[in-house]
């Protein structure tokens, strides 16, 4: 039997199963707490700091993804420090690569957009870096342009944990990291990847997506089946 | 009462702010009933004037003479609006910002020429090394992005705006 913990988020009191996380019990209670790389139907990681809150008789900011309840836990998930931080966060996603919304495929599908937008972020106090950043086209069916890619790593996860093909990882580090294909192969030269498109289908923005799409067209229309696929997955034992 | 002057500016952009602008349709001569259109692409006066209350810029800084421009537009203006995605981001004008004006100039003017290759050095502005958001250059009051705005969050501002309201920008997003 799994035992029920209770805990108060934002001054309210809600409950949640042991093995919950912040994150869930939030969600289960339509507290909107802000996230970009956490996606339901693969495990969480951490990546993006934006579900940050703040748990009281700590003095370190918590990710909420990543934090399992405890009892009488009191949570602080909106105050004007955490939208401050948040709002830092996505500005940093935003210039530390090359985001130009008017010619990107994700063009209002895109959840970096949504998050500046429901953080109320309307410019960067920060200069752009600019940096010199490849695409790799060499893929038959996708391209990824490493410009819009904020390191989320649900493409590392979804291909790992869902198509168990593991063609994703991560190489490099600080600004020069960078997500690759088969140990840093050109995608089209893969051996390992199926071309499923499940990496594709997870991505919160316009890094990854199908050729031929246009500017704007590039919505993520089939991302709901995840969770379901994980089941799947889990009952074959896989 | 003199009405509130309102100017609009256009720097390194397509001009699809301002025709964003213009979609307001019939609102447009609501606005203008309660303020003065004093300077802008879409009248003709040909001096940038003194005691604007509100400009809408327009673009990116790019060139010398974006950058000579919005520092006299600066001090001539009480509220400065940075209008849309290339003033808020520099947006599609900075897309060469990592290729450096040489190699862009080279592509341009002499790579993909046959006919009087030449880089353009007389009359023509010259570039500044990266095309900024106007906000990295001069003090802006308010900003408003998207590409372009819409009319409707054009139209709600200006009518903050006029009536001594902080703007509201809401539903304003990068892109769209
Ligand atoms: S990925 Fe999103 S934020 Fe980046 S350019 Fe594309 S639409 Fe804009
Ligand atoms: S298409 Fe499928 S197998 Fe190939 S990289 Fe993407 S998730 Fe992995
Ligand atoms: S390619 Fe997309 S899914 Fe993969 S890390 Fe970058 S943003 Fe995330
Ligand atoms: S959603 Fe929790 S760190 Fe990204």
């Amino acid at each position: 039997m799994t035992t029920v913990y209770t805990l108060r988020i934002d001054g309210r009191d809600v409950a949640g199963s042991e093995d919950a996380t912040v994150l869930d019990v939030a969600r289960e209670n339509g507290i909107d707490i802000p996230t970009l790389c956490h996606l339901d139907g693969i495990t969480d990681r951490g990546a993006c700091r934006l579900c940050m809150v703040e748990i009281t008789g700590s003095n370190k900011l918590t990710p909420a993804c990543m934090t399992k309840i405890v009892e009488g836990m009191e949570v602080t998930a909106h105050s004007d420090r955490l939208l401050e931080y948040r709002r830092a966060i996505t500005e940093m996603l935003f210039v530390e690569r090359n985001h130009i919304c008017a010619v990107c495929v994700a063009n209002n599908h895109c959840e970096l957009q949504d998050t500046a937008e429901e953080l109320g972020l309307t410019h960067f106090d920060l200069p752009r870096i600019s940096p010199k950043v490849d695409i790799d086209a060499s893929h038959r069916l996708f391209s990824i342009d490493h410009n819009r890619c904020i390191l989320c790593l649900r493409c590392v996860r979804v291909c790992d944990e869902i198509e168990g093909a593991h063609t994703w990882d991560i190489m490099h580090r600080g600004l020069d990291t960078r997500v690759q294909t088969d140990m840093g192969i050109p995608w089209g030269e893969s051996t390992t990847c199926t071309s499923c498109g499940k990496c594709v289908q997870v991505c919160p923005t316009g890094a990854l997506f199908e050729k031929g799409r246009a500017v704007a067209r590039g919505s993520k229309t089939r991302r709901p089946f995840l969770p379901w696929m994980k089941v799947v997955a889990e009952e074959r034992g896989l | 009462m003199s009405l509130p002057r309102v100017a609009t500016v256009w720097l390194d952009g397509c001009s699809g702010c301002h025709m964003s602008l213009v979609d307001m349709d019939e609102r447009i001569l609501d606005i203008f009933s309660r303020a003065d259109l004093v300077y802008g692409p879409l009248v003709d006066f040909k001096e940038f004037p003194e005691d604007v209350d509100v400009c809408l810029v327009e673009g990116a800084v790019s060139s010398e003479e974006d950058l000579h421009k919005i520092r006299m537009v600066r001090e001539r203006t009480k509220t400065l609006v940075s209008f849309g995605d290339c003033a808020v981001t520099s947006n599609v004008p900075g897309m060469r910002n990592p290729i450096g004006v040489g190699p862009l100039l080279d592509r341009a003017y002499l790579e993909n020429v046959t006919l009087n290759p030449g880089i353009p050095s007389d009359i023509v502005p010259k570039l500044l090394p990266i095309s900024t958001p106007v906000h990295r250059v001069v003090k802006v009051d308010v900003f408003l992005p998207g590409c372009p705005p819409s009319a409707d969050l054009i139209f709600t501002m200006l009518d903050d705006l006029l009536a001594g309201r902080v703007p509201d920008v809401a539903g304003s997003r990068f892109g769209r």
